[in-house]
């Protein structure tokens, strides 16, 4: 089913997504609408335009295929399912996302895979094509996120706070620099083949959505970021 | 070194003539107070280790115990009192900040306590709620500005979803992890029983309780712990918790140690691995970004079900709450500073916040004056102790009341003010089996309706005393109260007479 999101409401248009019986559904001249594919299983999705805010929130399965940027909180609490952005996502990219996978061909924004977690099977993954903003990985929890900085020139591709209040996951930076400045309860060392080889899936995928090789790419200069504790709030406090 | 001992707070007074050393106390304290002597074959006990729960005294056969204040005292001083003094060295000792349980102890004014009633005679007849039909029914969500016809003059119905309860009362949110797998159970069938609801708190909702989700409340936290579209979908309502009264403004940590089996399963979190709420929602810095989370929940529960906003009562409650409603949420929930938590710093408990009534009063009024009262519905919580309490949060303003304490002593609760350490003997704020299973489900359960009932009877008999059949001519009735020694400007806010007026 084709659909022309032209100056409608976002009511309008989800409420035409959720009754439609197609498994896949294509929304052209998308501008703006909020809660595209809200806990959606069972259907694909292909935006052609910017969809708004919040745009898979719960996710529940669907693929969405954006030919466009997105804006903020793109897969907000995404439970399972894909989200493929050929332009570029907005802030607060994956919030506490605990399932699926989101692959962004250009940047992302502040906040990216804020308090992702992850629990036994269901490992939520990030993969960013070029840099992210302040703040990646904020509470991150579980799950893995890889920057891969292309077109930076071996630059650090991340802004400053990576993995403030991190106890938990992987962030993977293509870099030829140590980021600085990290919180004491992150450890931060160059990525090994063995680290590499558990997130080549990942690159792959990536690659076959928006081309690339992804064995060169991994042949590069990788840094591991992971927390050194679960409980970083341990010793905190005193029985009152 | 010797600056942080402190002698034990209680004495635990066993009377010799009396203890059969049948060794009760001993296996129901979890903080290992009692033990036996061999050698003399006598009972005894560190008083230190009391937290005085009141499990001993209430188990012990020949009621040989009792348990009192152990009278030591440091040098008496009204400004460096005992407690601030025991703080200081327990954070020299420790460099911690200070963890406590439950709601705001101290000695500020409860203003509950300051509202009387009003009654009719003569003029205006009171009404037998024994013989006569009361109505205490309830409808939680936004109410229709307009009437809608069709073109042949037919309604078409335009009324928002909305909470049905039997009695203005629900149950406030408590976390499994929280509180143990059987206190909620309890929760959920008085809920289910009495025509209300319970409310999941931050912790997701065990498998098991689906089948109560009619009567439940999802709760959506900074965390999101155990959030899912089919957890969405389980409840009659979704609450975003955007604060509690206990401690505005923070976030919360479940440690490691309590993710175990169970809870690590229903908030989808690995076992050990603390659970962190962070102090705000991450994607919530305005009422715009309040109305997007507002809106996504509905999206994701299309459209079917009311939308909570949970906030704690600050200083500027009246305008976030005007704000709250313009966010498309279905009903506000206040938690006033004297709320209950299972952990807080003490210093936020005690210190952070603004009483209910005060802050319900002020919300009411603001709503009403920019004409938005009835785009939401106003529950309130941050102890609300008994009937009367509740029947004065309605006619200061509220829709209907949150109670979590006292549901909690309902169960069994003595308010040791321990939820933090885990070793709830009452089988409440805890984790381990063999002390949950102490809480018959049965008998909690059928104390929980019992409780309710008897509120409901006693509101009934002071509405009628008002000559008020219906909760509805109760709401907002400020004319039904009068204050007792309060100020000009206490009275103003609360919008109350004082008494004799």
């Amino acid at each position: 089913m084709n659909i022309n999101a032209k100056a409608m409401h976002f009511k309008d248009l989800n409420a035409k997504i959720r009754e439609c019986d197609d498994s896949q559904v294509v929304i052209d001249n998308c501008l703006g609408q909020r809660y595209i594919g809200t806990g959606l299983n069972h259907k694909d999705i292909i935006i052609n335009g910017l969809p708004g805010n919040a745009l898979g929130a719960y996710l529940d399965g669907s693929k969405i295929i954006v030919n466009g940027s997105t804006q903020e909180a793109t897969g907000d609490t995404m439970n399972e399912g894909e989200i493929v952005i050929y332009g570029n996502a907005g802030d607060a990219t994956g919030y506490a996302m605990r399932g699926g996978k989101i692959f962004v061909r250009g940047n992302s924004g502040y906040r990216t895979g804020i308090h992702m977690k992850e629990y036994q099977d269901k490992i939520p993954v990030i993969v960013i094509g070029g840099r992210v903003g302040s703040f990646l990985g904020e509470y991150q929890a579980g799950g893995v996120i890889v920057v891969l900085g292309i077109g930076e020139a071996g630059e650090l591709p991340v802004g400053y706070f990576t993995g403030t209040g991190m106890h938990g996951g992987k962030i993977f930076l293509r870099s030829d620099h140590e980021p600085q400045g990290l919180p004491p309860q992150v450890i931060c060392r160059v990525a090994t083949k063995k680290d590499k080889a558990a997130v080549m899936g990942y690159v792959s995928e990536f690659c076959a959505n928006f081309g690339g090789d992804p064995a060169e790419l991994l042949n590069q200069k990788f840094y591991l970021l992971m927390p050194n504790t679960a409980n970083p709030y341990k010793q905190l406090y005193v029985n009152n | 070194m010797a600056v942080d001992y402190f002698y034990p707070e209680y004495e635990i007074v066993r009377d010799p003539n009396r203890c059969i050393a049948c060794r009760v106390c001993e296996r129901q304290c979890a903080n290992k107070v009692h033990s036996y002597d061999e050698a003399s074959g006598k009972m005894v006990c560190d008083d230190a280790k009391c937290v005085n729960c009141h499990r001993c005294v209430a188990l012990c056969p020949t009621r040989a115990l009792k348990i009192v204040p152990s009278g030591d005292t440091f040098k008496s001083n009204s400004n460096w009192t005992d407690n601030y003094m025991k703080e200081i060295y327990r954070q020299a000792n420790s460099g911690g900040v200070l963890l406590s349980s439950m709601g705001n102890p101290d000695n500020f004014p409860v203003y509950w306590d300051k509202i009387l009633i009003n009654a009719s005679q003569v003029t205006n007849p009171s009404i037998d709620p024994l013989r006569e039909p009361m109505e205490t029914r309830t409808f939680l969500g936004k109410k229709p500005t307009h009437v809608k016809r069709d073109s042949n003059g037919r309604l078409v119905p335009n009324l928002e979803p909305q909470l049905e309860l039997a009695l203005p009362i629900l149950f406030g949110g408590m976390s499994y992890g929280a509180i143990s797998y059987n206190a909620h159970e309890c929760l959920a069938r008085a809920a289910e029983t009495i025509g209300t609801f319970y409310n999941t708190g931050e912790g997701g909702l065990h498998k098991d309780f689906y089948k109560y989700g009619k009567n439940t409340i999802v709760q959506v936290a900074s965390g999101r712990f155990g959030v899912h579209k089919d957890y969405l979908n389980a409840g009659a309502a979704i609450e975003i918790k955007i604060g509690q009264g206990a401690k505005p403004g923070i976030g919360g940590h479940l440690p490691g140690l309590k993710i175990v089996g169970d809870i690590s399963q229903t908030r989808m979190i690995p076992m050990g691995s603390d659970a962190i709420s962070p102090a705000p929602h991450h994607d919530i810095y305005s009422i715009e970004d309040l109305h997007q989370l507002v809106y996504s929940l509905k999206e994701a529960t299309n459209y079917e079900k009311p939308v909570i906003v949970k906030i704690a009562a600050v200083h500027n409650v009246a305008a976030i709450a005007s704000g709250v409603a313009r966010s498309g949420a279905d009903i506000i929930a206040i938690d006033g500073f004297r709320g209950g938590t299972g952990a807080a710093p003490t210093r936020i408990r005690d210190n952070v916040g603004i009483p209910i009534e005060l802050a319900l009063a002020a919300v009411d009024q603001r709503l009403r004056e920019e004409g938005i009262r009835g785009n939401i519905s106003i529950i309130c919580g941050g102890s609300i102790r008994n009937s009367a309490d509740v029947v004065k949060a309605i006619a200061l303003g509220a829709d209907a009341v949150y109670i979590a304490t006292a549901a909690l002593l309902a169960l069994g609760c003595h308010l040791c003010r321990s939820c933090h350490t885990g070793n709830c003997n009452w089988g409440i704020a805890t984790q381990k089996p063999e002390l949950v299973k102490r809480l018959n489900t049965d008998v909690g359960t059928e104390h929980l309706i019992n409780m309710l009932t008897a509120w409901g009877h006693e509101i009934t008999e002071m509405m009628g005393g008002m000559g008020i059949n219906s909760i509805e001519a109760l709401r907002g009735n400020r004319l039904m109260l009068r204050g007792i020694g309060l100020t000009d400007r206490e009275l103003a806010i609360l919008g109350i007479k004082h008494a004799g007026e």
